[in-house]
């Protein structure tokens, strides 16, 4: 399916959160996530199913004032 | 100082933007003696990873750190980033910024109420980015936020304390709620005149990070923050409009 990950177009296996921060290169990594501007907690991910269109944020720490 | 159930020493906290290299941050850091540091979210690249870098140097700061929703214009947005901090960094506390203008980038103090409102709500322990205004400072802590954090001056203006009257106005009103001046601030000098007059503690970023030599400025707020402090708690005299000789007149010659 198309999803659109942090503004960009990209095409997923992934049927649910989790998979697609796997299949995207976030395995591992201290990431916070949103789908279609609601915040997804690391535990819900995994139940967070995913449909073609949708919007997912990925963040990570940053530097800020 | 306390701010909501823990004890700061320094009253200094740095925000951890805009360094030259990651090894300036981290001296300027130790330099400072904060205890608090900022830091935010942004999108991360799956083949870059560049958040996980500065994570890691952050963690080996000891320092705690106070997560911000900079760049945040609407309360639903703020919320939402708030939700994604607390989980990354592992903390309740929220910097909670909702910014209503780009060209100041002053406070949206509507959104920014509704927003600490939720957030308190939930179990955050938020620090308003406000103005000095007392009636959205009020409103602030009726929502249940416990510390204000009143702008001297737009974010990275490097200004000082803009409008005295209010902030002293403020400080008066409330004088048991820790506040913390956060923007603005350019040189050690406005950082002193905040402790001077009452304020808890500053919040510097760009005046350190944009210092031609960011290590030696932390030092330099360091030692401001400490002798504000110190004329604060030592009692500053009342200015006057008119002179007072201070050496005693009494007993002068009479030589004319």
């Amino acid at each position: 399916m198309r999803v659109l990950v942090n503004g960009a177009s990209r095409e997923i296996r992934a049927a649910d959160l989790t998979g697609a921060l796997e299949e995207l290169g976030y395995g591992g990594a201290v990431v916070a996530t949103a789908l279609n501007g609601e915040f997804v907690a690391a535990v819900e991910r995994p139940a967070a199913r995913l449909a073609d269109g949708d919007r997912i944020e990925v963040l990570a720490p940053m530097q800020g004032g | 100082m306390r701010c909501y159930e823990s004890e700061l020493r320094s009253r200094l906290l740095l925000g951890t933007a805009r360094y030259p290299s990651p090894s300036i941050l981290t001296e300027a850091v130790k330099a400072s003696g904060a205890q608090v540091v900022t830091v935010s979210l942004r999108r991360e690249s799956g083949g870059e990873r560049a958040g996980q870098g500065f994570w890691s140097i952050i963690r080996n700061l000891g320092a705690r750190v106070l997560p911000n929703t900079a760049g945040c214009h609407s309360a639903k947005e703020a919320v939402t980033t708030a939700q994604m901090g607390r989980e990354v960094f592992g903390t309740s506390w929220v910097k909670l910024e909702v910014i209503g203008e780009d060209e100041t980038l002053q406070p949206d103090v509507f959104g920014l109420v509704e927003a600490a409102r939720i957030l308190c709500r939930e179990g955050f322990e938020v620090f308003p980015f406000t103005t000095e205004d007392l009636i959205v400072a009020e409103r602030l802590l009726e929502a249940g936020c416990r510390v204000l954090m009143p702008w001297g001056s737009p974010i990275g203006c490097g200004r000082g304390l803009n409008n005295l009257f209010g902030l002293k106005a403020l400080r008066a009103r409330f004088p048991e709620v820790p506040m913390v001046i956060d923007a603005g601030i350019g040189v050690p000098s406005h950082a002193a005149q905040a402790l001077e007059l009452g304020f808890d503690a500053v919040l510097i970023n760009t005046a350190v990070s944009q210092a031609r030599d960011p290590v030696a400025m932390a030092g330099a707020f360091a030692q401001a923050v400490a002798a504000g402090r110190a004329a604060y708690e030592a009692g500053p005299m009342e200015p006057r409009d008119l002179a007072v000789p201070s050496t005693p007149v009494t007993g002068k010659a009479f030589l004319g």
